[in-house]
Order: structure tokens, then sequence, then C-alpha cells
């Protein structure tokens, strides 16, 4: 791209500042900006010729507004009795593949020996808790289908803690919206309370009935067949309960925030 | 039935077939964005056609247009058999019928007199368009709600059953758009017919 040297606008000491701010805002935001930048184009080619960058924002603040209608659509679908199925161990897709918005030469490694769960927001009891502690509660496994928003699907086999049992033992408050997570690869991801409290949704801390090796989340993921893969967090570090919308790392990029079935 | 005897095309077919056209070019030009995210046929759709610039983008816009599908679908297909349409349009459709009408139009010999008569190779082809849309919204329902739908999923083979569904009655569609398109290109008082109804 040419640059030319233009002369620089006046600017009054207030619209500096707001000018200011708007710029930090969308250096803050590289991917967000992109992503407003790329979703009209139909290929190279811009949908809407001669268009300014405002209409752009208009149809990306439309089609964000229905991903969020469908959020609320997909809470109203969402049986939390129904089941996702289960499969023979046989079927177990090996090699289990490795996914994540980084490869896997940088995969985190995390000291399962320090490494504390961290707790907040609505919580009763938000003491932090060890690998140990995890490890000495209830466990389950299932094999179950994994399901990534690319469209290809693994099945694998987690094991853990049933994350109602650890959401009510800590005495979260269970009619509160949003669980949020923070996790050691910068990651972050939030979801839907019933999602939560499903049968299935686990704390797992086994992969294959062996320790969750790191590139799959050591030493702790949420393990949900009912979510697409970006909605199971890896090597988490914090859980939050919260009623203000948590976001996450992919969905406030413009994947939808349900993410799931 | 309706006050103009001269029309062809009465207002709400034109309507629902234009924003269908909408619905349908958004979804599929989307849709090839986001299975070129895994390409599990082994090719990938050229970036130039596709639309919403990258994953995210283009499942916005599929699951923004799957609205407009549906509930213009539903409107057509239901003023369609209330209206007594469905059934004096599209049948009797009888195989040696079709089979003597794709004959004709191989040897461009098909009559156009009246476009409010369908052949039976139109009658065909729109019967089968119907049913293929209906089958891209019950195998797009599976791969967004899998869990949701137990008893459509295992009739559609499961989530990757539904995904090879899902693309291949979409390329079934991009078929019947192309020849669609040309038969209409061939006979240019059909889009006439279809935006002022005469």
């Amino acid at each position: 791209m040419t640059q030319s040297f233009q002369q620089s606008p006046i600017v009054v000491p207030g619209e500096g500042i707001a000018i200011l701010d708007v710029a930090i805002g969308r250096i803050a935001q590289p991917s967000r900006r992109a992503f407003l930048q790329r979703t009209l184009t139909l290929g190279g080619l811009t949908l809407l010729t001669g268009c300014a960058t405002d209409d752009q924002d208009s149809i990306e603040a439309a089609l964000m507004h229905i991903s969020r209608f469908n959020d609320f659509v997909q809470g109203r679908l969402f049986n939390p009795k129904l089941l996702a199925p289960t499969y023979p161990e046989s079927m177990i897709t090996d090699p289990f593949p490795f996914n994540a918005y980084y490869s896997e030469d940088e995969v985190r490694d995390i000291d399962g020996d320090t490494w504390r769960l961290e707790l907040s927001g609505m919580i009763a009891d938000r003491k932090p808790w060890t690998l140990a502690q995890l490890q000495a509660l209830p466990q389950q496994s299932h094999v179950t289908r994994h399901i990534c928003v690319e469209g290809w699907s693994a099945i694998g086999k987690w094991g853990g803690v049933p994350f109602s049992h650890f959401l009510r033992l800590v005495g979260a408050d269970l009619s509160a919206q949003y669980v949020g997570f923070k996790c050691g690869d910068d990651y972050s991801t939030s979801i839907d309370m019933a999602t939560a409290l499903h049968p299935q949704t686990i704390m797992a801390l086994t992969y294959n009935d062996q320790p969750l090796p790191p590139r799959y989340g050591f030493p702790m993921k949420l393990r949900m067949p009912t979510k697409l893969g970006y909605k199971n967090p890896k090597h988490i570090q914090a859980i939050f309960v919260t009623n203000t919308y948590p976001g996450g790392y992919w969905e406030d990029q413009g994947y939808n925030w349900f993410g799931g079935s | 039935m309706s006050a103009d005897e001269r029309s062809i095309h009465p207002l709400w077919l034109r309507i629902t077939h234009w924003l269908n056209a909408i619905a349908v070019i958004i979804l599929i030009t989307s849709g090839w964005r986001i299975y070129n995210a895994t390409a599990f046929l082994g090719f990938s759709i050229p970036r130039d056609v596709t639309l919403g610039g990258w994953l995210a983008g283009a499942l916005q816009w599929h699951f923004a247009a799957m609205w407009l599908l549906v509930a213009n679908g539903i409107l057509y297909l239901l003023i369609n058999a209330i209206s007594g349409r469905l059934r004096y349009q599209f049948f009797p459709i009888s195989p040696r019928q079709v089979l003597r009408d794709v004959g004709a139009a191989l040897r461009g010999k098909l009559a156009h007199d009246d476009l409010r008569h369908y052949n039976s190779v139109q009658r065909l082809a729109y019967l089968f368009v119907m049913f293929d849309s209906v089958l891209l919204v019950l195998s797009g329902l599976v791969l967004w709600k899998s869990v949701q739908f137990p008893l459509l999923r295992e009739l559609l083979g499961g989530y990757e059953g539904a995904r090879r569904i899902h693309f291949f009655a979409m390329a079934a569609l991009c078929a019947f758009i192309v020849v669609h398109v040309v038969m209409v290109a061939l006979v240019p008082r059909t889009l006439i017919a279809m935006l002022r109804g005469r």
C-alpha cells in the first residue's frame, strides 16, 4: 500500500483524547478490526462497492446482534436432560487432534505441584484448589465426540469431576447466568449455567485414563460434549460465576457465544 | 382466484422466490467458506467466491440467512399447500412424461407457450428443489444442534453423516441453480414474468 503525507488536521484537546481512545481500542483488538474489514468481502471484492466503513460496521453490528439473538434461541432450545451420544472405546480417534489458537510447539508447560485453581464471583467458598484435592473428588469418564467449529470431529475419552458436583460443593450461585474461565494459555471463555450443570460436563483431569497431557490442557480442562471445541477451555486457572456477560477469546472476535448443541 | 387473469406468478410467489434467492446465495457462499475451514473432500472453494472473510464471519452470515431461508420457505410451502397451487401446478407427474419432456428439451423443442403451465421437467425440478431445501435445513439442524435432535441425527447417519448430506445437498442445489439460470437465459420471458408477474 502506498502512503502519502497529508496535512495533519487541527485537533482540539478534547477531540484528541477521544481520537486517542479510539486508536488505542483499535490497536488493542487487531483481530476484531481485521474481522470488521474482512467479513463483508466476497473474496477480495467488497460486496457493496464504494461503501464506507461505516456501512460495513453497521452490517457487522447487525450480524453480531443476530448472533446474540441466536444465543438466546439456543438457550431456550437447550434441554438439560438430553445427553450427547457416547461411543465404545474402540471408536476413539487415535491420535486425537491437537487444536488451539497457537501451534503445538507453543503448548504451555504448567507445573501441577504449584498449580492452584482460583475461584471468584458468586461462589460461597472461594478457597483455591490443588490438583490432589480435585483428584480426591468423585470421578466420571465418558467417551464422546468432540466437534470443532471448523467442521471436523473426533472421539475421545475424558475423565474427571462432574462440574455440577463441584459447583454445588463450593456453593456457587446456581441461579447465576454465566460461568467464566481464565486459562494458563491466555485463553478465556464462558458458558451458560444450564450447560455447566449438564450431567456430561466434567472438569477433565484425564485423557484415555492417563493424566491430561499438556497438549490437551494439563492439569484441567472443562469437557462438554454439548459444546463446540472452542467452548472447552484447557489449562484452566480460574473459574468465576457472574451475571455479567464475560465473552471470551474467540467469542469477542465473532464466534457464536453459545457455540454448542 | 387471481384478480388479474393475465398474471403468471402471483405477487407472494415472486416475493418468496427472490427472498429465497437472496437467502440461498448468502447460505451457499458463506457455506463454502465454512467448508474451506476443513475442506474434508480434499479440495477448497476459491476464496474469491466465498462470503464472510474468515470462518467466524462466514458462520455469522450463515446463521443469519438461515432464518430467512426457513421463515420464507415455510411461508412459501404453506401458501402453496393451502391455495391448492402445489397440487394443480406440480401434479400429476409421470416418469414417462418426464422422459418425453427431457427428450423434447434436448432437441430444443420444448414449448413455452404458456408460462403458467409447468412441463414435467419443471415439475420434477421444482419438487426436487423443495425436497432438497428441506433436506438442507434438516441436516443443517443436526450439524447445529446434534444433541437436541437425537432422532433426526440418527436418521441422517449421525453428525458426520449429516455433514456429508448437507454438503451433497448443497451441490445438488448448485446444479439446479446452474440449469435454472441457463433455462432462464434461453427463455428470458420467464425472468420478466418472475419480476413483473406477467
